[in-house]
């Protein structure tokens, strides 16, 4: 940070969405070779803000400078050829096409007009192998996961941005080695004096690599300052308007006495997944670690029958249920809250209040149709508790920020009253004081007798709730941790493998 | 990409069963003459279906492709028979109106956000319509340029024609499998069907490549209409009822995902082959009814709109 000089400059941005004023005359600056956190509320308007620097929407009053020339940015193509790459916030990346396709489209290299395919191949191999990714680049995207795509988009971003690199919560869905190598190729451009734009919900993050922060609160700006003369209460006391109290347990859960067995399954398994048993308890959490790809996923969908169960059987209550599909599920009680919410859990065109009943009036069934004042009560009952930010219900939640979407997702499950519930990293993408909100509701689910099954990345979280941990490596449950030994180093142990499991 | 070849090695495999299933039945099949009639009979659906390929491909649908077809052929045979024109004057004015025509619909679909469905719909009544008003009667084309190319084909050995119309399906055809797979436009295209939204914020340029397809689509049935009037000699406002559907048949069973993203042009050339090759069988027996065509092509689909749904659903998963 010798030289201050600015790149990218944003002066007096106005964004309105119809009544609604997602940016406020937010002025914004990112340097040459900083990397500049931008952080607020769900909802607050940072994603708007990086799709009107990139060139993705066109703002409705202020302008743009780059080296300090005003420019008009009319599509991201636009915004590629002056040097400025993006990570979206949803991954933005073609599923039915191949990695290296991804990686390149719009600027693939050509021989007699032809496109080079061999030299694509080649150059995506070589360019992911700097993220440790060692895959095939020509199989279709859609056949990795989450974290894998998210690299590609990332890589992607980089090998566009000459000048600017913007990630919208790029560390989402990556694990730790994955955040740190990606923490490196960010530190090598800010040494090489690109200006880098970064958004999360982890705190830790900002502090462990931005240089300055820019925090926004309903789409007004609230200050922007250098990270060294902050601490974590005035970011957060920033970004909030207020102090929030963090109730963490700080220890774990004691046991205390058990209600009855919720559900029980008995070696369950699938192809490539080993069988499994758990019981899970009326007042309970079940919190599940492990890293990315250790199945985690697996063992939630084949427990609410999006992937049916080679072996192993159901009991609900004491009694045995068949559960091959999502609707079974539903009708033994169960509940799914997903962890890629764009892919399988949001119904973009539908608006706020039918995403959240839907799964209540698929309950009812055909003939019991939700009156439109029961679904109005419902849809505000939940938006609430959740602290769902939406101009109104009747919107089509795409428009939504994304941590409000994954709230939606959340009151979806809640509204169809469930007995078990499975929730797939709840809290991502979801700010600090909506997480916080978040655990606070599990806690109550809990107390009111709920038996919840949590897959969580984030182990203080997972401790903060749970009664139970079980950690799941290579697609194996491998132990179970309970009452004292709930910790996260026990927990991070269990994952590297290098502790001996306990039964 | 081995998941969308599935459909298309399906699609090959049952064209090779038919073809022998039919050749086992009809022996006088297996000749260089029926093979030779199965491209010429079949040029005209096939060019327009390749069109169609690129706009199912990207997520779209074309309804006007038959009545462009007929359009064409009214236009040519009005720009010969009445202005006097010559035939290749006359076809590059109708590939220019066509062309046109279709880049219109593309930036109505793109700009005015609706549905290539309803646009491509009201194409069809414009191109229909617009034909019965050139005229309602048909045109009978006469001209030496005419006799002289349909006339001219090479002789293939065992006495099968490979005529001009049925080297222009297949020059159509190999250009577009390059377009298709081997250029930035092709990449585009199958941008737009994987997903429009994030075409757009990965830089696809959306209007253009939008505008081209139908461009490219309706000028393409533009060609279809000049081989068909190179075909029959005439020009009449209903020439190619309904084609567009069975242009959407090739495509889909020659394994083109009817919602866009996945698929290969030569699919639809074996689609078409498929559909000439029912019709030719019918021909053969001579005691079917054709529509026994449409009753196969119908029961086709519908396997092939299965299998898709098999082969697409059971996605593999790595890590
Ligand atoms: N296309 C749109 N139409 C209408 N409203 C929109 C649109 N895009 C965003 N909004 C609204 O603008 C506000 C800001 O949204 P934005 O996505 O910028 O939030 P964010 O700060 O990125 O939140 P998150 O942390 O949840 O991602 C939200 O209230 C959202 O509902
Ligand atoms: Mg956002």
């Amino acid at each position: 940070m010798t030289d201050q000089k600015p790149v990218l400059e944003a002066r007096g941005i106005v964004k309105i969405f119809g009544q609604h004023r997602a940016l406020d005359t937010v002025d914004f600056t990112a340097n040459a070779g900083e990397v500049h956190a931008l952080l607020g509320e769900n909802g607050a308007g940072k994603s708007t803000l990086i799709k009107i620097l990139t060139g993705a929407y066109q703002p409705d009053g202020g302008e743009l400078l780059l080296d300090g020339a005003p420019i008009t940015l009319r599509d991201p193509l636009h915004g590629q050829t002056y040097g400025i790459g993006t990570v979206y916030q949803e991954v933005n990346l073609l599923p039915n096409r191949s990695v290296s396709e991804n990686l390149f489209l719009g600027r693939q290299p050509t021989r007699f007009g032809m496109v080079d395919r061999k030299r694509i191949d080649a150059a995506a191999k070589d360019l992911l192998s700097r993220y440790g990714l060692d895959i095939d680049v020509r199989a279709e995207l859609s056949e990795y996961s989450v974290a894998v795509q998210q690299i590609v988009a990332i890589a992607r971003a980089v090998e566009l941005s000459g000048k600017v690199l913007v990630l919208d919560e790029p560390t989402a869905s990556l694990d730790r080695n994955e955040v740190q190598r990606l923490f490196d190729v960010v530190r090598t451009l800010k040494a090489k004096g690109l200006a880098i734009i970064f958004i999360t919900h982890f705190l830790d993050q900002v502090f462990d690599l931005a240089d300055r922060v820019t925090i926004l609160r309903n789409g007004k700006k609230v200050a922007t300052q250098a990270l060294n003369t902050l601490n974590t209460t005035d970011v957060v006391r920033m970004m909030l308007g207020k102090d929030v109290a963090f109730d963490h347990h700080p220890t774990a859960l004691t046991g205390g006495p058990k209600g009855q067995v919720r559900v029980q399954f008995q070696g369950l398994s699938r192809k490539g997944l080993a069988p499994f048993d758990l019981s899970i308890h009326e007042g309970e959490v079940v919190g599940v670690a492990g890293l990315l790809g250790s199945g985690r996923t697996e063992v939630a969908r084949l427990m609410f029958g999006v992937d049916t169960s080679d072996t192993g059987q159901i009991t609900v209550d004491g009694h045995p249920v068949a559960i091959r599909n999502p609707a079974q599920a539903v009708a033994a009680g169960f509940g799914f809250c997903p962890e890629d919410r764009k892919l399988d859990g949001i119904f973009g065109d539908l608006s706020v209040r039918e995403n959240i009943i839907i799964a209540l009036q698929a309950k009812l069934g055909w003939f019991k149709a939700l009156n439109r004042d029961d679904q109005v009560e419902l849809a505000g009952r939940y938006a609430e508790a959740l602290d769902i930010r939406a101009a109104n219900h009747d919107m089509p939640v795409k428009l939504l920020s994304g941590g409000n979407q994954q709230k939606v997702i959340l009151a979806r499950w809640l509204a169809i009253d469930p007995t078990f519930l499975i929730l797939d990293e709840p809290t991502r993408g979801i700010d600090v004081g909506a997480h916080a909100e978040i655990v606070r509701t599990i806690n109550r689910l809990r107390e009111e007798g709920l038996a919840l099954f949590v897959i969580s990345s984030e182990l203080d979280e997972v401790v903060a709730y749970s009664n139970r941990i079980v950690v799941m490596r290579d697609r194996e449950m491998v132990a179970e941790l309970d009452g004292d030994a709930i910790a996260p180093d026990a927990i991070v142990q269990a994952i590297a493998g290098t502790q001996e499991a306990r039964p | 990409m081995n998941r969308s070849l599935r459909p298309l090695l399906a699609t090959t495999l049952i064209f090779l069963f038919a073809y022998m299933l039919a050749v086992s039945q009809q022996p006088a099949m297996l000749s260089t003459r029926v093979l030779g009639n199965f491209l010429t009979d079949n040029a005209f659906l096939g060019i327009a279906a390749v069109g169609m390929t690129f706009v199912i491909l990207s997520g779209g649908i074309d309804l006007s492709v038959g009545a462009v077809i007929g359009f064409t052929t009214v236009l040519v045979a009005v720009l010969i028979m009445w202005l006097q024109l010559h035939p290749l004057i006359a076809f590059a004015i109708a590939l220019i109106v066509a062309t046109g025509f279709g880049a219109v619909m593309g930036a109505a679909i793109h700009y005015l956000k609706v549905p290539s469905f309803i646009v491509t719909l009201a194409g069809m009544f414009l191109a229909r319509g617009g034909a019965s008003v050139l005229s309602p009667d048909s045109i009978g084309i006469e001209h030496p340029f005419f006799s002289a190319v349909q006339k001219s084909y090479i002789l293939l050995p065992g006495g099968g024609r490979f005529t001009v119309v049925g080297m222009i399906m297949l020059a159509v055809f190999a250009c577009a499998i390059i377009l298709a797979h081997r250029t930035r436009f092709g990449s585009n295209v199958y941008a737009l069907g994987g997903s429009e939204t994030s075409a757009a914020l990965m830089g696809v340029p959306v209007a253009r490549t939008t505008i081209s397809i139908y461009a490219l689509s309706s000028f393409l049935a533009g060609l279809a209409g000049v081989v068909f009037s190179l075909y029959t000699s005439a020009g009449y406002s209903l020439n190619a009822l309904g084609v567009e559907l069975d242009a959407i048949a090739a495509v889909v069973i020659g394994g083109t995902l009817l919602t866009g993203g996945y698929g290969f042009v030569a699919g639809t050339f074996i689609g078409v082959m498929l559909q000439g090759l029912v019709q030719t069988y019918i021909v053969f027996d001579g005691t079917l009814s054709s529509w026994w065509t449409k009753i196969v092509v119908g029961v086709l689909l519908f396997m092939f709109i299965l299998l898709q749904r098999l082969v697409f659903k059971a996605a593999p998963r790595r890590t």
